[in-house]
């Protein structure tokens, strides 16, 4: 399929102000529609290529609903086992000190298999950047309950709303990782207002800027949707978020770097 | 050619083994301590940061593997240790590895088993090293050493074999080799050298597309083609296949036997000659491939055979697909970390000889 | 007079109307058009495109390229453009 994803098109009197990133490859994206994935890649790549840096980066992707994401970035990419992606990225960054390197996971990945190397990783203060996708469901799977997923919440494994007394508590990992030595810099940022974006922006910018310093695990959360999963339109979903998911998951810096 | 040290040095299996890899180039080694391995991964954290060489305890054997495989995809020589329970861990990792193919060293100091087991040695991990051990259709390339010298030579061969065929190698050790210390010449640092290969994730470069290191092939046209060109490969792999031969040119009972149990073989050879039995042993080197020619072309004066191991009878089998009937294989073992010694072996080979029968008197076969 | 204007990458837009949410000037709709992944696309409905890039920003799938009046032309720039 032959298209231009960023129109050389001169509109005569005009500039262009905005296109698509060329670090995103041209394959079209296979998330359902409204999807924050897409966004967060978007932004992501946009930092790469802003900062020169797209022939440095190395990114580990998930398994999950972003398992392909190395269709879409890029830049040079392994695919990692369930929950295994930062220390796949350990392993990049520690033969490989000078590049920057990335993970990128969902809920699943990060904070249920995942936990013990998201924990030990950000403990040992790995020079890397982790980007933890936050939509309280599993996507790719089928929208079973995830350790982020809200008390009450129907999901096809709480087909009664979450409760407590069987399936615990949303777990807070972001919350939990900041209080870690090694952690640098954490922050939890949103991805579907252009305000949220640019800051999300802003907090990517940042984390791969620290990367240069060598000073501990940059982690940023975004809280996202998931229409398919909470079986609601876009901006349905979008709504929800903002009144249900940022109550539990409340947007902003957990943890930024001292000056030294 | 791998050069060696001119001087020997006695040294205990487990450093000898890590001391060689730092010598072919290692460049990272995750790990994990478990017995009877631990020194490897301690002699690596004293010795790895003066060879530039990374060096890290990871929080798990999973997450060790998982650090091996990144380390491998961004291209860099790197290994990894464990015994038994540790290696159950791995497995996961190491299907994604072969899958993707990806070259490094696992080193298994197998301990009794099966569960958390004993720290004993045994070779109840034969079925895992040599059958895949992890899910789908994959093989590791898989060295058995027996002895110290073997357990550093070993490691040149597993990084080359590893490289050259883009694939986890194993050495499959025990609890016993990597303990006993004994007198060795290391090989030479720098006899092996290796370099970042093009299909690394080292940062997408202006002249080539991005590098994807994945075992994921969604589509069943393409996974069968991935897993084709793994057949292919591993086909091309049965050349490694290599054995040892002790006294076979004229025995009537030839001892199958890899790794400690060779080593307890031999002495039961020896004694078995004194005795006027005549006795050889065949020894695999490597596991994977199975040197199954070495059985193929056996004298017509063997009578049997009897395979000797520290587990149940899984090499055996083996044994049995190469004789393909030609002569009856016995087996003789102990389990559970056990350990025989050279007599019992011997009580083991006369029981076999009191069972073989010259062909006019019909007798069993 | 037009300040800015989109073009959306129609075979890629999934019609999830973020960037109708997302525009202030109420400037974009659904179409008629479903694309050939079965997808209904979005397109300038007004021409009061200002060129703020909030459509862009918001979009998952990259999808939209933004031009904004060039400071020192302010004849009119032609039609709104919508592909």
């Amino acid at each position: 399929m032959n298209r231009t994803l960023t129109p050389a098109r001169e509109i005569e009197g005009m500039e262009l102000v905005y296109e698509r990133p060329s670090t995103l490859t041209d394959i079209r994206m296979h998330y359902c529609p409204g999807c924050a994935h897409g966004v967060v890649h978007r932004v992501l790549m946009e930092v790469v290529k802003e900062m020169g840096i797209q022939e440095q980066t190395v990114g580990v992707a998930p398994v999950g609903c972003s398992v392909f994401a190395y269709n879409y970035m890029d830049v040079d990419m392994q695919q990692a086992a369930h929950g295994r992606a930062s220390a796949v990225a350990t392993g990049i960054k520690r033969v490989l000190p000078d590049k920057f390197v990335f993970s990128y996971q969902g809920d699943g990945d990060l904070a249920a298999i995942g936990t013990g190397e998201t924990i030990h990783t950000v403990n040992r203060g790995e020079n890397i950047l982790i980007v933890f996708i936050n939509n309280g469901i599993y996507g790719m799977t089928g929208g079973q309950m995830a350790p982020t997923t809200l008390l009450g919440m129907v999901t096809s494994t709480t087909p009664y709303g979450r409760d407590s007394a069987v399936m615990g508590f949303p777990l807070k990992i972001t919350d939990l990782v900041a209080h870690l030595p090694g952690a640098y810099y954490v922050s939890r940022q949103a991805a579907h207002t252009p305000t949220t974006v640019r800051k999300l922006k802003k907090a990517l910018r940042n984390a791969m800027e620290y990367q240069k310093l060598k000073r501990g695990t940059c982690f940023v959360e975004v809280v996202s949707n998931c229409p398919s999963g909470w079986k609601m339109a876009p901006n349905e979903a979008n709504q929800w978020m903002e009144k249900n998911m940022f109550a539990m998951y409340p947007l902003g810096d957990l943890k930024v770097p001292t000056p030294s | 050619m791998v050069q060696h040290d001119h001087e020997p040095r006695l040294m205990k299996g487990n450093e000898a083994l890590a001391e060689s890899a730092l010598r072919a180039g290692l460049e990272a080694y995750f790990g994990y301590p478990i017995t009877p391995q631990s020194e490897i991964l301690e002699y690596f954290t004293a010795e790895a940061p003066n060879r530039k060489c990374v060096v890290l305890q990871a929080e798990s054997e999973l997450a060790a593997i998982n650090m091996v495989f990144g380390a491998a995809g961004a291209g860099a020589r790197v290994m990894t240790s464990s015994s038994s329970p540790g290696i159950s861990l791995m497995q996961e990792g190491l299907s994604y590895m072969a899958s993707a193919q990806l070259p490094c060293l696992v080193v298994n100091v197998n301990r009794g088993g099966p569960g958390l087991g004993t720290i004993q040695p045994a070779q109840g991990d034969y079925f895992q090293a040599t059958k895949g051990g992890g899910h789908g259709d994959y093989r590791l390339i898989v060295l058995a050493p027996s002895s110290v010298q073997e357990m550093a030579d070993f490691v040149f061969d597993a990084f080359r074999l590893a490289d050259e065929y883009r694939n986890p190698a194993m050495i499959l050790a025990d609890g016993a080799l990597g303990q006993m210390m004994e007198k060795v010449t290391l090989p030479t640092e720098g006899s092996l050298p290796h370099s970042r290969q093009s299909w690394a994730t080292t940062g997408k470069t202006a002249d080539r597309e991005r590098n994807i290191i994945t075992s994921l092939f969604i589509q069943p046209e393409k996974m069968e083609q991935v897993n084709l060109a793994l057949q292919k490969k591993y086909a091309r792999l049965q050349q490694e296949a290599r054995f040892e031969a002790f006294q076979t040119g004229d025995a009537e009972i030839i001892l199958v036997a890899f790794g400690l149990a060779a080593r307890i073989c031999q002495k039961a050879l020896e004694l078995a000659r004194a005795k006027g039995i005549k006795a050889g042993l065949l020894r695999p080197i490597t596991l994977y491939p199975f040197p199954s020619k070495a059985f193929t072309s056996l004298s017509p004066d063997v009578m049997s055979l009897l395979t000797v191991e520290l587990n149940s009878g899984q090499m055996v089998e083996d044994v049995r697909l190469a004789v393909n009937g030609k002569q009856p294989v016995y087996f003789a073992g102990r389990m559970g970390g056990m350990i025989p010694t050279p007599e019992d072996i011997l009580r083991e080979i006369e029981r076999v000889v009191s069972m073989q029968t010259v062909p006019e008197e019909g007798g069993v076969r | 007079m037009i300040r800015g204007t989109i073009i959306v990458a129609e075979d890629i837009c999934k019609g999830c109307e973020l960037c109708i949410t997302a525009c202030p000037q109420e400037s974009i709709g659904l179409s008629d058009r479903i694309n050939a992944t079965g997808y209904r696309v979005v397109e300038l409905v007004r021409d009061n495109c200002t060129g703020c890039v909030n459509c862009a920003l918001v979009c998952p799938e990259g999808a939209i390229t933004v031009y904004r009046t060039k400071k020192s032309s302010k004849t009119a720039a032609g039609a709104a453009v919508g592909v």
